[in-house]
């Protein structure tokens, strides 16, 4: 015979209200939406491409809708945050050899984001060029 | 052992994330803000342009990898997500979010190569 257990209460649906670092996490999780509804958008963009000019005319007439604007602000936001968290995790998903020991973690999460600014830069100059 | 498929989708979790994480924040500042807002000018994303430039073997290769990869990444976080979310019936959830990176994985492929 048991004694009932005691089960701390724990909103299933809410719980991550209640404390800042829980917050974030789901903010970190969350992100995986807007990235993944900014790439649906695009992958039917690459649709509308192969249909000819009127169809991608039309696809660039409703990016610049207020909705859509709307969206890739906070989608922006959310990539933003995920590619900070991610690069910020880089040293406990990977130790680097160097001589006897390891490359330091601030040193890998740095030549991460120097990697970002510079893609970054690639990415913007190609669509403004093109 | 019984056969597991999750090295595959946190094997695709861990390399799209990367490349989301490198190439996603420029694209939409890119292609859903500066575009839409002018600052590129007028003509910026013209139809012969980006045609042109997506006609091209390896440019199809490196888009289609970026899109691709990305999907999956965010179709499995969705999914992990879901469940944080209080929604217990993963396998429905699974299904959903792969089914919609499979669909959207197929559609970027069709509409590249059509190019």
């Amino acid at each position: 015979m048991s004694r009932k257990p005691f089960v701390r209460p724990v909103p299933a649906t809410t719980w991550y209200m209640r404390n800042g670092r829980y917050l974030r996490y789901m903010a970190r999780e969350v992100s995986s939406l807007f990235i993944g509804l900014y790439m649906a958008g695009l992958a039917m963009g690459l649709m509308r491409l192969a249909q000819g000019p009127d169809a991608w005319n039309a696809y660039l007439t409703a990016l610049s809708s207020p909705l859509a604007l709307v969206f890739h602000v906070l989608a922006f936001a959310f990539a933003t945050y995920h590619a900070t968290t991610w690069f910020n995790a880089t040293p406990k998903a990977m130790r680097i050899r160097w001589g006897d020991g390891y490359v330091p973690g601030p040193t890998v999460v740095r030549a991460h984001y120097a990697l970002w600014g510079l893609v970054s830069l690639v990415i913007l100059v190609l669509v403004g060029v093109i | 052992m019984a056969k597991s498929n999750k090295p595959i989708v946190w094997g695709l979790f861990a390399v799209g994330g990367t490349v989301a994480a490198f190439c996603v924040p420029a694209l939409i500042l890119a292609h859903g803000l500066l575009v839409p807002l002018g600052v590129f000018g007028e003509n910026a994303l013209s139809y012969e342009r980006v045609s042109a430039v997506i006609g091209f073997l390896p440019v199809k290769i490196v888009v289609l990898g970026v899109v691709i990869l990305t999907l999956w990444h965010a179709a499995h976080r969705i999914r992990v997500t879901m469940h944080d979310f209080g929604i217990r019936k993963d396998d429905m959830v699974a299904m959903l979010c792969y089914g919609a990176a499979g669909l959207l994985t197929a559609t970027a492929l069709l509409g590249v190569m059509a190019v």
